[in-house]
């Protein structure tokens, strides 16, 4: 009791403040946004699934070129070819001059409409055949591939229209005995072929205006290619991008459908728990239990495709009816999970009806998972797409699809690689983005690893 | 607190390092484990899997490996169809008449014969020997035909011997089978009745269908013949030893074949069967099957590594049908005529399937098939076919003023799964939107559901070939016969069946031909298909290995007179 | 433990007949006639053909025999291959992909599990980044591509080397399977790579491990007792259905490779519309598969006590 007097006590201000928030509060997705922004390869792999979904809807309106069309002057030319072509009469039957030759010649200039070569007979010659070779002809003899034979003396004449390509040929004339059969004696000729086209064609390929702006005699350029074409002259962009529409809708929009189906029917089941549940997932056991790839070849012959359809929607009904299943499980498991937690009991005493704790509490925490799913989901489809093209149970032709382009590449793999590079490359790069993405949005959205700092 | 001294970093390299050397003797002990597992699985795949592999040409051994492109579902000769089979059934049997290298009739089991209008008679020679030492009796052909005929067996190709006195009936069930026209008159002498005259009866006799069977050993296998090697018994150059389904077979000289001009291998290894072109074209370079044939895609590898192409006919020729029933859009002459000259064979060939072995077509008719004296197309060339665009369009127009339409509607084309099939019905339907705007909707089936549809009637138009039977145009001349099942447009003209009736029984080889040169110009007037292309293949075989050929008539490949030669020209 | 096993046997019984039945109602949609062949054939033999497959009876006659005969293990004969009873085929066949598909997991999974631990353990450092660009090239390529490649790639080898180092194709001893074996695995191979890598990182940060290791434990034992045990357990887990996706899934390297499989059997009998094939193919694999999964969990119950008991 000394003398402290009360005046020398002042009331202090409250020092109760709450705790400041060093930074403003984040809900799970601004925080999952912010992790993926930090890993970098899901940020590359999401701008490269953006700019291919863009460039399937948008590239058609920026190169309109007909995926359909045949331009049959530039076959499984690779990008970046030479263009130039000159402009000759249409074709017409040749006609055999009359007389003889001394040797194997050219009969007229040799262009991609036609190579016409004279020959005399050779010694001993009961008829000849006709060869052509891309390389020279050395002492092992290759003469290349057969084109044509003749079993007498009187035909020394022959016109070359087959798959001419501007270039070098080789053509061989061999001697043929007596039984037919290709003997020793041969004489080649070096042939160098010009590429050229006609005033029908360069209008019909919309090279020129009309018929009028050009004349034989004329040079132009064919038809730009940027990627090259295919076996059919198809022009390689125009095609990637329209298998890009087919091969992405595919692959997204059936996993889409499938995980929703999946979500719905394994939220259902989980949330109704008991019987209701363990009925619902035997149904679903069964449906994993079917051998997939099996299934899918049954129901795509079983639904059939009608003339003129492209086969897109029965694949599509296959993948839904085989693979909802899979998510069904997994966001079963997660309700089951969530049913048990704090929140949902609080939330149940509150009054709180089951729609509002479906709709409000369990689905969105669930959809992490899904949308984790997803992303791995539809590199999936798109691979089953592409794998069940190589088969040949695949999309109806003429659709293009990314798997069934790869499958008709694989067969010039070794001539022409572009036809194969390109849309196995696309479906390589998409898988890959899709992947990662996933494996970044799964970094990001799973709680566990939200835990461990 | 830092424990021990040591910073933390370090301690982690120090885990990592030890964890390193833990895993490398894991991963020892993994690989070791795999390696005996591998093993293990070795033998158990040995057990599996088809001994047949060797190298394409054994010289020391005399042998050769090669592929086949299919299975054959079974070696039945009076129930085979496809190519695969006949493959087999030609080596490893022989009927009356055979064909010699060039693909001429020559003396089989029979050492000679006469037709004549009512019959035919077959002498047997005495050497003729199955492959258990028996000797070939008439009775076997016999036993052989009547069972094929005999509608419980189910023999698709029955049809074949309805030359024969009673065949027909027989086969829809009128008649006992015991009535069929033909007669062992004792083990060498065989008698054949004629339903009508048939002077190409030799050319028929030469098919599989018309092979022997025995008749104690097939009892013996209780319903099983054909089914495995050991479930057959062999009279040709070669009898199979093995047969590992779908996977190979061997095929080993049979020591009692009668005929040293054929045979000359000791044995033939069929080591894979597979109808993937690209593994067969890498066995090949590897030096694992003795001959291949070539896609067009295969062409510049080929002519890269300096191999010796040869190219031969198949025989097929194949064609655009179109659907001539009533009421179907098709069945109007001036939109067929209009389809037919929109197009060209020769740019079908040349710039969509590029196939160097392909020939335009330009008949029904291929260019190599007998006339007369010579070859038919030479005595009776073909319509001359020209595309005229303007010439299409003005039948177009015609087309629709008669069909009271304004535009045609999308036509079916109606295509099975082959690539080349595919591709040329990819080829017509931007072809005939581009130069005639014509909408073509394809219709892409399996093997199967696109027969079925063709018998029903389900298409507009479809890609269709025809392989031969036996080597005289009228296995192609009868083809549009109204009668014909194989006639699945149902085209029907009462000039085309008059002209396939003389051509079936007439005795005059020129009448014959007349008839069949009739044939010729109605189908390109009528326009009842378009021609597409006669196949032929592109191959490539071993140096070493001499006389291989491959047939228009009869099987597709054939080593009966194929001999290894390590000489080098 | 033995309820347990009892109770998935049964489930799998059950299974198999749901798998029975779809099959068959999937192929009695199928449009298309599976007796027809490329001659036409007669009325008179088709109806002997149609008595000979039973095709003439109403479809639940159908269904009820052939439910039947697959009790008592008769699949029937096959349409295309005459003679045949689809027994057969699979008896000759199955061992062959089996054998090619037992080789490819074990190859996926033990060369899994190492890359996995191999790039968990050099994180962010050079084997780490070589195996995940390896596991990167192995998940995003095409398998048909990858299995076209390798086959030249043989060739060019045996090239090189003027000998046949390889086999291009077919299938019969140790060095037909290797690289058709290895092409099947690659994509298992690199999934279960990453599975293991972030299941390994998972250990790495959690409790037990970071005690032994204060405790002292010798790293190597940390590493093999604790790590490597737990990590394997989710690819374990994932095991099951990788044997199914690799068993199915074989159809293209047996068809690139002329390996007598049933995966390659399978797609030509649907090309042929094979009915009794294509049915006996999917209820045996179905089959198979029903039991593989079985079998793996069974065993995983024996590894992971927690399983057992819930």
């Amino acid at each position: 009791m000394t003398g402290i007097a009360a005046a020398e006590f002042a009331r202090q201000a409250s020092t109760e403040h709450a705790q400041t928030l060093s930074r403003p509060s984040l809900s799970y997705w601004q925080d999952a946004w912010i992790r993926l922004q930090s890993n970098r390869r899901a940020l590359v792999s999401l701008f490269i699934v953006i700019s291919l979904l863009i460039l399937t809807l948008l590239g058609p309106v920026l190169w309109s070129v007909n995926p359909a069309a045949q331009d049959l002057d530039q076959i499984s030319v690779p990008p970046g070819r030479d263009r130039s072509a000159l402009v000759v009469a249409e074709y017409t039957p040749w006609v055999i001059p009359a007389g003889t030759v001394a040797e194997l010649q050219l009969a007229d200039t040799a262009t991609t409409q036609s190579v016409r070569l004279q020959w005399a007979a050779l010694p001993g010659a009961y008829g000849h055949r006709v060869y052509r070779n891309l390389y020279p002809v050395g002492p092992e003899r290759a003469y290349g591939i057969p084109l044509g034979e003749f079993f007498d003396n009187s035909t020394l004449n022959f016109e070359d229209r087959l798959d001419l390509r501007p270039g070098t040929y080789y053509y061989s004339v061999v001697a043929l005995a007596e039984n037919g059969r290709p003997g020793t004696v041969a004489e080649t000729l070096r042939v160098d072929v010009r590429r050229t086209t006609t005033v029908n064609e360069a209008v019909a390929q919309g090279l020129v205006g009309s018929a009028a702006d050009i004349a034989v005699g004329d040079s132009l350029q064919v038809a730009l290619h940027p990627l090259g074409t295919d076996y059919l002259g198809r022009d390689m962009l125009a095609r990637l991008m329209e298998g890009a529409r087919v091969s992405l809708f595919i692959g997204i929009i059936a996993p889409f459908i499938y995980v929703l189906m999946g979500v719905v029917y394994g939220a259902v089941s989980g949330f109704a728990g008991g019987k209701v549940d363990q009925v619902m997932m035997r149904f679903a056991d069964f449906v994993v239990a079917l051998p997939f790839l099996l299934f899918m070849i049954l129901f795509k012959i079983a639904f059939g495709i009608g003339p003129g359809e492209s086969g897109i929607f029965p694949m599509l009904i296959a993948m839904i009816v085989l693979l909802w299943p899979a998510t069904a499980r997994l966001v079963r498991g997660q309700i089951l999970q969530i049913r048990e937690q704090g929140y949902v009991e609080a939330s149940k005493l509150l009054g709180a009806k089951s729609s509002y704790l479906i709709f409000r509490h369990m689905l969105p925490n669930t959809l992490g998972v899904v949308l984790v799913t997803l992303t791995f989901e539809i590199p999936r489809a798109i691979f089953t797409e592409a794998f069940l093209s190589f088969i040949g149970m695949g999309v109806a032709p003429p659709t293009p699809s990314w798997g069934s382009m790869s499958n008709e590449g694989i067969k010039t793999m070794l001539n022409t690689p572009h036809e194969l590079i390109f849309p196995a490359l696309l479906i390589s790069i998409t898988v890959l983005a899709f992947n990662l993405l996933g494996d970044g949005l799964r970094d990001a959205l799973d709680a566990r690893m939200r835990n461990t700092e | 607190m830092i424990e021990n001294g040591t910073p933390i970093a370090d301690r982690n390299d120090n885990f990592t390092r030890s964890a390193g050397k833990q895993l490398a003797v894991y991963a020892l002990y993994a690989v070791v484990t795999l390696a005996v597992v591998v093993y293990l699985l070795a033998i158990a795949a040995g057990q599996t899997g088809s001994n047949g592999a060797d190298m394409g040409i054994n010289v020391a051994n005399n042998s050769i490996t090669i592929a086949l492109r299919e299975e054959p579902p079974q070696l039945d000769t009076g129930r085979s169809t496809d190519g695969a089979s006949i493959i087999v059934l030609s080596h490893a049997f022989e009927g009356l008449i055979a064909y010699d290298e060039e693909a001429q009739l020559t003396p089989g089991v029979a050492e000679r014969w006469e037709i004549r209008t009512d019959g035919a008679t077959f002498w047997l020679r005495e050497d003729a020997r199955w492959s258990d030492g028996q000797p070939v009796t008439a009775h076997d052909f016999e036993f052989a035909w009547k069972r094929a005929i005999d509608p419980a067996t189910a023999s698709e190709y029955s049809f074949i011997f309805y030359s024969i006195k009673n065949a027909e009936a027989i086969n829809t069930g009128r008649l006992p089978k015991e009535t069929l026209g033909v007669r062992a008159v004792n083990d060498r002498l065989l008698e054949v009745e004629f339903e009508q005259a048939t002077p190409y009866f030799d050319k028929l006799v030469a098919f599989v269908t018309y092979f022997p069977v025995r008749e104690d050993f097939y009892e013996s296998t209780d319903g099983r013949y054909g089914a495995d090697a050991d479930e057959l018994l062999y009279n040709g150059p070669y009898m199979i030893t093995e047969w590992v389904h779908s996977a190979s077979m061997i095929w080993k000289k049979n020591p009692y074949y009668w005929n040293d001009k054929r045979g000359f291998l000791d044995e033939i290894r069929v080591a894979y069967i597979t109808a993937d072109t690209n593994a067969k074209l890498n066995l090949f370079k590897d030096g694992q099957i003795a001959d291949t044939h070539l896609e067009s895609p295969m062409l510049p590898s080929a002519m890269a590594a300096r191999w010796q192409i040869d190219r031969a006919m198949d025989g097929t020729v194949f064609f655009v049908v179109f659907n001539h029933r009533p009421g179907r859009v098709t069945d109007n002459l001036n939109l067929r005529k209009a389809m037919l000259y929109a197009q060209d064979p020769v740019e079908l060939v040349n710039k969509a399937l590029k196939d160097a072995a392909f020939l335009p077509a330009a008949s029904l008719f291929p260019v190599w098939v007998g006339g007369v004296k010579e070859k038919f197309r030479e005595e009776y060339p073909a319509p001359k076919h020209q595309m005229d665009l303007e010439k299409a369009r003005h039948h177009l127009e015609l087309a629709k003023q008669e069909l009271g339409l304004a535009a045609i509607p999308p036509l079916v084309l109606l295509v099975d799964a082959q690539p080349v099939s595919q591709l040329a019905a990819t080829y017509y339907q931007e072809l005939y939107r581009q130069r005639l705007g014509l909408e073509i909707r394809i219709d892409s089936q399996i093997f199967k559901q696109r027969l079925a549809k063709m018998t029903a009637g389900d298409f507009d138009i479809t890609v269709a070939g025809w392989s031969p039977d036996y080597d005289d145009a009228l296995t192609y001349g009868e083809f549009f016969a109204s009668w014909n099942l194989q006639n699945r447009g149902r085209y029907a003209s009462a000039d085309m069946d008059a002209d396939v009736r003389i051509a079936q029984t007439s005795l005059d080889q020129k009448e014959r031909m007349d008839a069949f040169g009739r044939i010729q110009q109605l189908v390109h007037d009528d326009v009842t298909m378009i021609p597409m292309y006669e196949r032929g293949w592109s191959f490539v075989v071993d140096p070493r290995l001499k006389g291989f050929r491959r047939r228009s008539v009869g099987p597709e490949i054939d080593y009966n007179y194929a001999y290894i030669d390590v000489s080098s020209d | 433990m033995l309820w347990y096993i009892g109770k998935r046997l049964i489930q799998g019984l059950i299974t198999v007949w749901f798998i029975a039945t779809a099959t068959f109602f999937a192929m009695h949609n199928v449009p298309g006639d599976p007796l027809l062949n490329e001659r036409a054939t007669t009325p008179t033999i088709r109806a002997n053909l149609e008595a000979k497959y039973g095709l003439d009876q109403p479809v639940t006659t159908q269904y009820f025999i052939y439910l039947k005969n697959i009790v008592r293990g008769d699949f029937g004969i096959s349409f295309a291959q005459e003679n045949r009873q689809v027994n057969d085929i699979i008896r000759e066949h199955f061992p062959v992909s089996a054998i090619l598909g037992v080789l490819a997991v074990i190859i996926a999974a033990v060369g899994g599990i190492l890359w996995g631990s191999l790039t968990a353990l050099y994180r962010n450092r050079l084997p780490d980044y070589l195996i995940m660009f390896l596991v990167i090239l192995g998940i995003s390529v095409p398998s048909f591509v990858i299995a076209a490649i390798s086959q030249l790639g043989i060739v060019t080898l045996n090239n090189l080397a003027g000998t046949t180092v390889l086999p291009v194709a077919g299938w019969g001893t140790i060095f037909h399977m290797l690289v058709p074996a290895l092409v099947l695995g690659l994509s298992t191979m690199a999934y279960l790579t990453r599975l293991m890598r972030s299941s390994m990182l998972e250990i790495v940060n959690s409790d037990f491990v970071r005690t032994a290791k204060s405790k002292g434990v010798p790293p190597a034992r940390i590493f093999a007792r604790h790590q490597l045990r737990n990590a394997v357990l989710p690819v374990i887990t994932v095991l099951g259905p990788s044997i199914a996706a690799i068993t199915t899934g074989g159809f293209v390297v047996e068809i690139v490779f002329a390996i007598p499989g049933l995966g390659r059997f399978f797609v030509e009998a649907v090309q042929q519309l094979d009915y009794t094939v294509i049915m006996g193919t999917t209820v045996f694999y179905g089959t198979f598969l029903v039991f593989m999964v079985i079998l793996v969990d069974v065993i995983y119950g024996f590894i992971d006590p927690r399983v057992r008991m819930s």
